[in-house]
């Protein structure tokens, strides 16, 4: 399927209704990001206003995830839709439950930044290296959202690709922290907090893969959660 | 998901599913082969080079806009299309390897073998009891006791025993449309084909009535080669093992149901199955 498929319908009011939830999703998408950011800036800024706001801010994600599930069932139950818009309507329930979990992820970002303030104790390559890090966890959100917009398989496998980079920067980051640690046991404390931060933007690539994987499954039909890399590539290749 | 896939971490899905391994027509015992099969009404081409094989002990549905041949095709399978004088049929189809369309086979006794149940309810202008019967009658089997047997049989096997066992001698005309379907069906199974051919046994019914209809083709399945023509495509996707797609007299896409209707291969099913102008 490509994205001129959801407006083909016979019933022009079913095309409305699943560009409409689509539409919804890239807002919530949209609002995950933005968490993202202001979660990163905040925490390598010292910066506990915008910490604490994005920390009170994840009930917005939360209400518009509960909003298109409603729509979802709205769908299921009216139009009782098949084949690729099924899988639209699977792949959009799937991709909102991710996107709250990274809203999560934001939220506890946010709140580390706000009770770290401008207690900065950790040297400032550390910040660097998180910046980096959410930079490229909020780059794989926004690059799968765009995959998941256009239908685009190829772009989905792209930014799948990158999770492993960021594992790899995050097992550095870790070891850079541990280091920081050992030499001044002082820290500790704050660098604790510091690592859960960069737990939690390692997270949120995982949730960005299963963005990408959800992509596939919408545009090809083909389930390939819980692969590798690899074979989700082959997948992709031996249905394209 | 692939079948090398279903082995997961050591567990076997298939086996968690409730509905058992995935369905694929290579494994299947087949009871109708259907080769290179072409219809024609006088100069118009109605099916064209048809080949597909139905499986036993399955129900295999044929959807499709109006006029695309699946009722047309249906009907060759105990050969209706007889009755229609400009009809003419090339190619062939094998019902346990044998060539319905010969010459020498007893059209009756084929149409014994497979029986047909139509869009409306037809019972005859007799009995509840006297239209189980008839089809033995015609056998020349009118022992009582038998036929009392047979006429319980064919009723509890329809799902309709319970509802007409105390008016067995009332008319067929006074059951429900519902009823009535679940009658002819009744009717149809007491000859003890091996092959339903169903035109769009619900169509003409109300939801409950179709459910109930729907509920019988499933516990029929263990017994019968079930093919079905419906223009409701979930009743196609919740009855059937096997869908096949038509288009215009053309095979476009036979798949399993689970499979066709979650991913098909062919853009005009696609279109059709998500209601989509091609």
């Amino acid at each position: 399927m490509d994205k001129s498929d959801i407006t083909h319908h016979i019933s022009q009011q079913f095309n409305e209704e699943l560009e409409g939830v689509r539409n919804m999703v890239l807002t919530m998408g949209g609002l995950v990001e933005k968490a993202i950011g202001d979660a990163i800036e905040a925490l390598v800024t010292g910066n506990s206003e915008l910490g604490d706001t994005v920390a009170t801010s994840d009930y917005k994600i939360n209400s518009l995830e509960v909003e298109i599930d409603e729509e979802c069932a709205q769908i299921i139950a009216r139009r009782q839709p098949a084949a690729s818009d099924l899988r639209l309507i699977v792949a959009i329930i799937k991709t909102i439950t991710d996107l709250e979990r990274m809203g999560d992820e934001a939220e506890k970002i946010g709140r580390i930044a706000a009770n770290l303030g401008e207690e900065n104790t950790v040297n400032s390559s550390s910040y660097s290296a998180i910046r980096h890090l959410g930079e490229h966890a909020r780059a794989m959100l926004h690059d799968a959202l765009d995959a998941y917009a256009r239908f685009d398989v190829d772009a989905a496998l792209k930014v799948a690709r990158q999770d492993a980079g960021i594992d790899q920067e995050y097992e550095g980051l870790i070891r850079q922290l541990i280091t920081v640690m050992m030499e001044d046991p002082r820290c500790i404390r704050h660098v604790i907090d510091i690592m859960w931060a960069a737990r939690a933007i390692e997270r949120i690539g995982d949730h960005a893969r299963n963005i990408c994987e959800y992509v596939v499954f919408m545009v090809l039909g083909k389930d390939v959660r819980h692969t590798t890399f690899e074979q989700m590539e082959a997948e992709v290749k031996s249905a394209t | 998901m692939n079948d090398n896939q279903t082995m997961t971490h050591g567990v076997d899905i298939g086996s968690l599913r409730k509905k058992g391994p995935e369905l694929s027509l290579d494994r299947e015992d087949v009871c109708l082969e259907v080769k290179n099969l072409d219809l024609y009404y006088g100069d118009t081409q109605a099916l064209f080079d048809i080949n597909m094989k139905i499986p036993r002990k399955r129900v295999t549905a044929y959807i499709g806009p109006s006029g695309c041949g699946k009722s047309t095709l249906l009907r060759c399978f105990n050969r209706m299309n007889d009755l229609v004088d400009i009809a003419r049929v090339d190619g062939s189809i094998l019902l346990d390897g044998d060539e319905i369309n010969s010459r020498g086979v007893d059209v009756p006794d084929l149409r014994r073998r497979v029986g047909m149940v139509f869009q409306k309810p037809n019972p005859f202008p007799k009995s509840v009891y006297e239209n189980i019967a008839y089809g033995l009658r015609l056998q020349g089997i009118n022992n009582r006791s038998t036929l009392d047997d047979v006429v319980e049989w064919a009723l509890k096997g329809a799902a309709l025993w319970d509802e007409v066992k105390d008016r067995l001698n009332d008319s067929a005309f006074g059951l429900s449309g519902g009823q009535q379907q679940r009658l002819v069906i009744a009717r149809a199974i007491a000859v003890q084909p091996e092959v339903l051919l169903l035109d769009e046994p619900a169509s003409a019914l109300d939801p409950i009535s179709t459910l109930k209809i729907e509920e019988l083709i499933y516990e029929l399945k263990s017994t019968y080669t079930i093919v079905i023509v419906t223009h409701n495509m979930q009743q196609a996707a919740r009855v059937s093992d096997y869908t096949a797609f038509m288009y215009l007299g053309k095979m476009v896409e036979y798949d399993a149901t689970d499979r066709l209707f979650t991913n098909p291969k062919n853009r005009q099913t696609e279109d059709y199955i998500t209601g989509r102008y091609g």
